[in-house]
């Protein structure tokens, strides 16, 4: 009969995350390289939206890390929390997200029509949402949006580093109190953000599932990250008989039930759009329905949902790590096409495709989010070392 | 004996039934009995042991198949319906949409699919279980009333190839069971 037994300290002694330091150079090279480099070889329009989208994705995994550990600490949950810490450490990379956004906040007038003067005078609808899309506004509120996912990552990080030193059990209750009304920031800002910086990209047009599908997309990566990164770690000798074939089962669950969600979402949009049929709505989908904007849909619905949908479907899989990580770097493929799909159609008419900068600006947000990650990482333990419910963690069996 | 009582092979002996003192001698008693090569037999306790599945080395439930399986037929059922209905069988135009769309479609598929699904999950658990079972031939047990308050059995049928009721009698007692009986088929009138 197995008992939470205690944790074997041994095993746990090891368990640090120094060894992970390389990445950060590996990663600040890559991001150097690909920053160079998409600086170098493209239009500044290409360079912005291509910009955009690698910042929208990294960004998606990260928040997707914070909504993940907010709701284990809500549930309560016990399973977790040898994960938990990996989990975490991509949480923590938001407040870098805040100097990437910087491209962004200097390409706004390529990115976003409604920064044009002319164009707002233009259109009524415009002149009507005025009073939210201005740059003055747009500004506050992404350093709002900074300030709150930041300081939700930098609080929840550090209490649970110093519980490692404590073993303080109120700091659970703390942040169990804390991550609740987090929650609810979360949500709001989250759905603000994708309005802001998605929705906004086509001003007139709007979508009120938009920031849920946002949302789906951004579980799902982090899900799919997370799969990676432990199937990385453990490469690396580390986390081993801690993080066990039981809990990224678990993953593996919620890997598929978002790829569900998504679709969920995904098609609700699309649903509701085609069966209103009205013109301010049915623009999105207009735009995305010629020059070969259809063959992207049609990746995105076997791609995106019928393939990993069957292939996560059976048991075998979701315990056999080769096949997981598989579908998981699938899946994260595919969210890229995801939030490709929303935003570049709006720069380019016709997709034939990838362009120089899709890859360049993915090898430079990537990297200095690989570069944050190993840096957070290095300087911690791996494993939440005196969480009260470690020992039921590493005892975790699925029925 | 009829729908409400297990379908079971003939002969005047149901099995024999061991009782244990405890779920940790279950638990063992359980591996004992598996590792022995027994394959028609079962564990008893009050509450769930956790486990256990494994002590008694069974397999993955055929389950998830029934749940596919239907889910699909719900699927694909709904999405057929709906197609020979509204395209075929009654074609209507409505709002200026084709006859042939699978948009609005898809909701009731989706619905169909996890209707029939989630029906055929709690049917097939039924009925894999062999439930309802309003008679089990354990029930002739007087030790066996306890099964659900504080005692632990491992009952072996009498079909089990490796079954020989002396022998089986004799293995349970040196696994440590507490006390051992033959059950019969049908239980015996008691002398009132």
């Amino acid at each position: 009969v197995s008992h939470p037994s205690a944790p074997d300290a041994g095993a746990l002694a090891h368990q640090d995350g120094r060894p992970l330091a390389s990445i950060t150079w590996i990663g600040a090279a890559i991001g150097a390289v690909g920053l160079a480099a998409s600086l170098a070889s493209s239009s500044k329009a290409d360079f912005y939206f291509s910009w955009l989208v690698a910042y929208l994705y990294f960004l998606s995994i990260a928040l997707g890390a914070l909504f993940f550990v907010l709701v284990l600490f809500v549930c309560q949950a016990g399973w977790s929390v040898t994960l938990r810490r990996v989990v975490e450490n991509v949480m923590a990379t938001l407040p870098v997200f805040a100097v990437l956004f910087l491209p962004i906040w200097v390409g706004r007038h390529e990115l976003f029509a409604w920064t044009d003067a002319a164009e707002v005078a233009k259109s009524a609808v415009l002149r009507g949402k005025s009073g939210y899309l201005n740059e003055g506004f747009f500004a506050v509120r992404a350093i709002f949006y900074f300030i709150a996912w930041g300081g939700l990552a930098a609080y929840f990080s550090a209490q649970s580093q110093k519980q490692d030193q404590s073993g303080d059990e109120r700091i659970t209750r703390r942040l169990q109190a804390v991550a609740a009304p987090g929650i609810i920031v979360f949500s709001l800002t989250v759905t603000m953000a994708s309005v802001d910086w998605i929705m906004s990209l086509d001003p007139e047009w709007y979508s009120t599932m938009f920031g849920v599908y946002y949302f789906a997309g951004s579980l799902l990566s982090a899900f799919a990250f997370i799969v990676v990164a432990i199937a990385f770690i453990q490469s690396r000798g580390l986390l081993r008989g801690i993080v066990t074939t039981e809990h990224v089962h678990d993953i593996g669950k919620l890997l598929f039930a978002f790829v569900v969600f998504w679709t969920y979402i995904a098609f609700c949009q699309y649903f509701l759009i085609w069966y209103g049929n009205l013109p301010e709505e049915t623009s999105y989908f207009m735009h995305r329905s010629h020059g070969g904007w259809p063959s992207v849909a049609k990746v995105l619905a076997v791609g995106h949902f019928a393939i990993p949908f069957f292939f996560l479907m059976p048991r075998a899989i979701k315990r056999s790590r080769p096949l997981l990580v598989t579908g998981a770097l699938w899946l994260l493929a595919m969210h890229f096409m995801d939030l490709y799909w929303c935003v570049i159609p709006v720069h380019r008419e016709a997709w034939a495709h990838l362009r120089i900068s899709d890859v360049t600006t993915m090898l430079a947000v990537g990297g200095f989010f690989l570069a944050t990650l190993g840096w957070v990482s290095s300087r911690r333990a791996l494993v939440p070392l005196r969480d009260p419910r470690l020992a039921e963690s590493m005892s975790f069996e699925n029925v | 004996m009829g729908l409400l009582s297990p379908s079971l092979p003939s002969g005047e002996t149901y099995g024999v039934l061991a009782e244990f003192a405890s779920p940790k001698d279950l638990y063992q008693a359980c591996e004992r009995v598996r590792d022995a090569g027994y394959t028609r037999w079962d564990a008893h306790s009050p509450f769930p042991v956790h486990g256990l599945d494994h002590a008694m080395g069974l397999g993955r439930s055929r389950l998830p198949y029934v749940t596919l399986f239907f889910g699909l037929c719900g699927a694909i059922g709904g999405f057929a319906l709906q197609l020979w209905a509204n395209g075929i069988a009654y074609p209507l135009v409505v709002s200026g949409k084709p006859l042939f769309n699978w948009q609005p479609y898809i909701p009731i598929t989706f619905e169909l699919g996890v209707l029939l699904a989630a029906i055929s999950t709690v049917v097939g658990m039924l009925a894999f279980n062999e439930l309802p079972m309003l008679f089990h031939p354990l029930f002739g047990s007087r030790a066996f009333e306890r099964v659900t308050d504080d005692a632990f059995f491992i009952s072996i049928e009498s079909w089990d190839p490796k079954f020989n009721a002396t022998e089986t009698e004799r293995f349970l007692t040196s696994i440590g069971a507490t006390h051992v009986e033959l059950v019969r088929r049908t239980p015996q009138a008691e002398a009132s």
